[in-house]
Formats: C-alpha cells, sequence, structure tokens
C-alpha cells in the first residue's frame, strides 16, 4: 500500500437532456414570471466596443438532420483580445463586454443565432498568438458530456495560418470545420458556422 | 505555491463515452474522431462570472418561485452541498442552475407528452450562487420518475439536472442528481452511461435526517466535483528553456 492521494474525482457528467431550457432559458419555453430574462441572451449594447457580427448556424446529427433541442454557449475576448473574467491577468476587458452568451437551436428549424462582436487576438501559452476565435459548447439530449470546440473567422487567413492550435490539427481539411464563411446581411458582417457533430464534415471537438 | 495552473486533464474514463448505445440518441450524436487535446490556453482559463446581483431572492425556492394559488403538490425537500474542485477546495461564485419534473414526473415544456398531470403550481427551474465556502442549497419538491421514448418500457429515476459554472470555462458541467435508495438509478439506460459504478454513486444524492427540517421538509446533500488547477511549482519556465 501506498499514501492515499486527496484529490477527488470530478463529478460525472450527464446528457442535458431534451428539457435543458427548463433550466437555462425559462422564458423562452414559457416559464415566466421566474426570472426576468434569460441569461446570456445579450451580448452587445451600444456601449461595447469592437466591430458588431451576428453568428449563426446548427448543429447536425450524423444523418444531417439538425439538432431542435441544443443549447450553445460561446465564450470569448472582447475587441482587443482580453477577457472579461477574474481569471484575466493580462488587463482590464471591457467593462461593456461579458463575452459570454447562450442560445438554444430553434424548435422548429434549429437554427441558433448570436449577435456579439469580433474578438481580438489571445496569445497561446508560449506567447504566441492565436487567431481570433470564440469558444462554443454544445450539449444537448443525446450528447454525454458537453463538446468543447472553437469558431475562427474566414477573413482572417493570415492568422488562422498561424495559429499554433489550428496548426495542431493533424488532418489540415478538417481546418475548415472551424471556419465561420463571412458573408453580409442589412450591412452587418455575418458569419456561419455550422456544427457537425459526426460525418463526412464532423466538426474538430478538443479536449480542453 | 498556487494553482494557478491548466487544469488537471479530464479523466475521460470516469465520465460517459459519447457513443453509448444503450441510450439511442448518443448514436449519431457522438463525434466519432478522437477528440483533439488542447493544453488549456487563456481561453480556457477563464469564464464568465455571475454577481449574486442577478440572483432574485425566490431563485432558489422551487416551491414558490412559480406558484400562483398554493403550494405544488409533492414532498418537501431541501438539497444542499458544496460545490469544490479536485483539489477539495471550495469554489465560491459559481452559478449553479437546476431543473427538474414535477412530483408526477411531468416537466413544464412545450415538447413534453407525458400524460402526467402538469401542476399549476410548480415551474421546475431554480439557481443560486454559492458562497465563499463553496456552499449552496434550495428548496422544491421531490421529482417523480417517469417513461422515455428508449426501450418501450424505459424510465428515468428520480432526479435533478444540474448546471454548474465554476471559475473557468474549462470547468463547465452538466450533470445530475439521483436519490438515495431509488432502484430505478440501476435500470437507467442514461445512469448506465457512467462506466464506473463509484462515479454512479458520485451522484446520489444522500438522505440528511440531520438537515431535515421537522414537520417540513427533509434534506438531501449533493455536493459537485468540478475540475481542479495544477499547482505552478515548476512551471514558470520561459519560452525555449
Ligand atoms: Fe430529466
Amino acid at each position: 500500500m501506498v499514501q492515499k492521494l486527496t484529490t477527488l474525482k470530478e463529478s460525472p457528467s450527464q446528457t442535458a437532456g431534451p428539457y435543458i431550457h427548463i433550466g437555462a432559458t425559462p422564458n423562452w419555453v414559457e416559464i415566466t414570471g421566474v426570472w426576468e430574462e434569460d441569461l446570456g441572451l445579450v451580448l452587445v449594447g451600444s456601449e461595447t466596443k469592437g466591430e458588431r457580427i451576428i453568428i449563426k448556424g446548427r448543429v447536425f446529427d450524423g444523418s444531417r438532420t439538425p439538432l431542435k433541442d441544443a443549447l450553445i454557449e460561446i465564450w470569448q475576448a472582447d475587441a482587443d483580445g482580453l477577457y472579461n473574467s477574474p481569471e484575466e491577468k493580462r488587463g482590464k476587458a471591457d467593462p461593456n463586454f461579458v463575452g459570454w452568451g447562450r442560445q438554444p437551436t430553434d424548435g422548429v428549424t434549429g437554427d441558433y443565432k448570436f449577435e456579439t462582436i469580433k474578438p481580438g487576438r489571445v496569445p497561446y501559452k508560449d506567447g504566441r498568438l492565436m487567431a481570433p476565435h470564440i469558444t462554443f459548447w454544445i450539449v444537448a439530449r443525446g450528447i454525454n458530456i458537453g463538446l468543447h470546440t472553437r469558431m475562427y473567422f474566414s477573413d482572417e487567413e493570415a492568422a488562422n495560418g498561424q495559429c499554433p492550435v489550428l496548426g495542431r490539427i493533424e488532418h489540415k481539411h478538417r481546418v475548415q470545420t472551424l471556419i465561420a464563411a463571412r458573408g453580409e446581411e442589412n450591412g452587418l458582417a455575418t458569419y456561419t458556422f455550422d456544427i457537425h457533430l459526426q460525418g463526412e464534415k464532423e466538426t474538430v471537438f478538443f479536449d480542453i | 505555491m498556487s494553482d494557478q495552473g491548466p487544469f488537471y486533464q479530464r479523466d475521460r474514463s470516469w465520465h460517459p463515452a459519447a457513443f453509448t448505445p444503450q441510450y439511442k440518441t448518443s448514436v449519431l450524436r457522438s463525434p466519432q474522431y478522437p477528440l483533439l487535446s488542447l493544453d488549456n490556453t487563456i481561453s480556457e482559463m477563464t469564464g464568465p462570472r455571475f454577481g449574486h446581483n442577478k440572483i432574485g431572492p425566490l431563485d432558489n425556492d422551487l416551491i414558490r418561485n412559480f406558484a400562483k394559488a398554493g403550494d405544488p403538490i409533492g414532498q418537501r425537500i431541501i438539497v444542499y452541498g458544496r460545490v469544490l474542485d479536485e483539489n477539495a477546495r471550495p469554489v465560491p461564485g459559481a452559478l449553479v442552475e437546476f431543473w427538474q419534473a414535477n412530483a408526477g414526473g411531468r416537466y413544464r415544456h412545450k415538447k413534453e407528452t407525458y400524460l402526467a398531470a402538469i401542476d399549476p403550481n410548480f415551474g421546475g427551474c431554480g439557481r443560486t450562487i454559492t458562497d465563499e465556502e463553496g456552499r449552496y442549497w434550495f428548496r422544491t419538491i421531490k421529482p417523480g420518475a417517469y417513461p422515455w421514448p428508449n426501450g418501450v418500457n424505459d424510465w428515468r429515476p428520480a432526479h435533478i439536472h444540474f448546471s454548474i459554472f465554476g471559475h473557468a470555462f474549462a470547468q463547465r458541467l452538466i450533470t445530475q442528481m439521483y436519490f438515495e435508495g431509488d432502484p430505478m438509478i440501476w435500470q437507467c439506460p442514461i445512469v448506465s452511461t457512467i462506466p464506473d459504478k463509484a462515479g454512479i454513486e458520485q451522484l446520489v444524492a444522500a438522505l440528511d435526517r440531520n438537515a431535515t427540517l421537522p414537520m417540513d421538509a427533509m434534506a438531501y446533500k449533493f455536493d459537485i466535483v468540478l475540475r481542479g488547477r495544477r499547482s505552478t511549482m515548476f512551471e514558470n519556465r520561459m519560452e525555449g528553456n
């Protein structure tokens, strides 16, 4: 026998199930009057610094059917590449930008949409800059443990080419699964980011 | 020495695998490529923090926070516990959200079709923030078991869903709490996605007679463990060293 380590085990994950909206976005499923506003719906105010963008897309299963019961959370840096978090030691982030958002996929179409700003670049652990990116976390019925991925920007080709994280992807054609295509709608930059849980276009998911 | 390093690698053998055919919905929703391992960057070691000002006084009282005309039907219970990290340190300021079916096993959701009655006085959602010692508590009614379309006769054990935000996005976790002594736990295809019996037992809340309010509410203790961070004792190497 040896001495016992004093660490604990992380609580095992369990699926969010089909009714995560009751807890995460109750007003969206007509449970009203408990709290006024669901958390994470609004990221940007009039004072927020940075380029306004829209991110939209769907989450597809292995039969290419969009999930109509998923919940997506995003986490991103501000326009200068700083996170609004006490764990951020490099400086003070834009006080008018929380950087966290939460949206359900539509119950009929499976569409999701975030209105946010384009983040600045953030350094990798060795000091090299990563390309601008937004962290995504996807949960749903049938997903046993939340899936982490990242969205990158199609108009950041040079930065993407130097990003140490994208550089770690062995199968180069899979890099494309993380790059959202820039378009324009009503004068606003719009990025389409579809997530494929499985199949030919399976998104790169991270064990972070 | 402080816990400022990256988070310990997640023990994937302790969590459910993505592909668990006994839980049929996982079959088409499970990635097939291996996950790309990424030692944490700032993007994962930071996370949103939620202030106490976001939380209303009834947010942790599911008996009262939706009731229109009287209390919900069901056994009154208190659920309490601590949010800790793998280093057994409390996680203060963690947002804990919970949702559940009513006493009959029926969720208040437009897509729910189970024939058990909706309770007009029960919404089924709540939230709270842990205090300086990582403690949280809420009051609710004990949820009922319910059938679900998987096998033709599969039932979920009574459970409460939990969503927890620690201090970093890498700690983000959703799980479920079960109740001590429930035989349905050991017959559930979703519970059985957890490979280790000890892992399942970690999600079973203990009946705590000492915390029970006499003539009012039974109490269950449910501690939650989030990922812990490495200490930085020998990690101050500069680039190139
Ligand atoms: Fe459930």
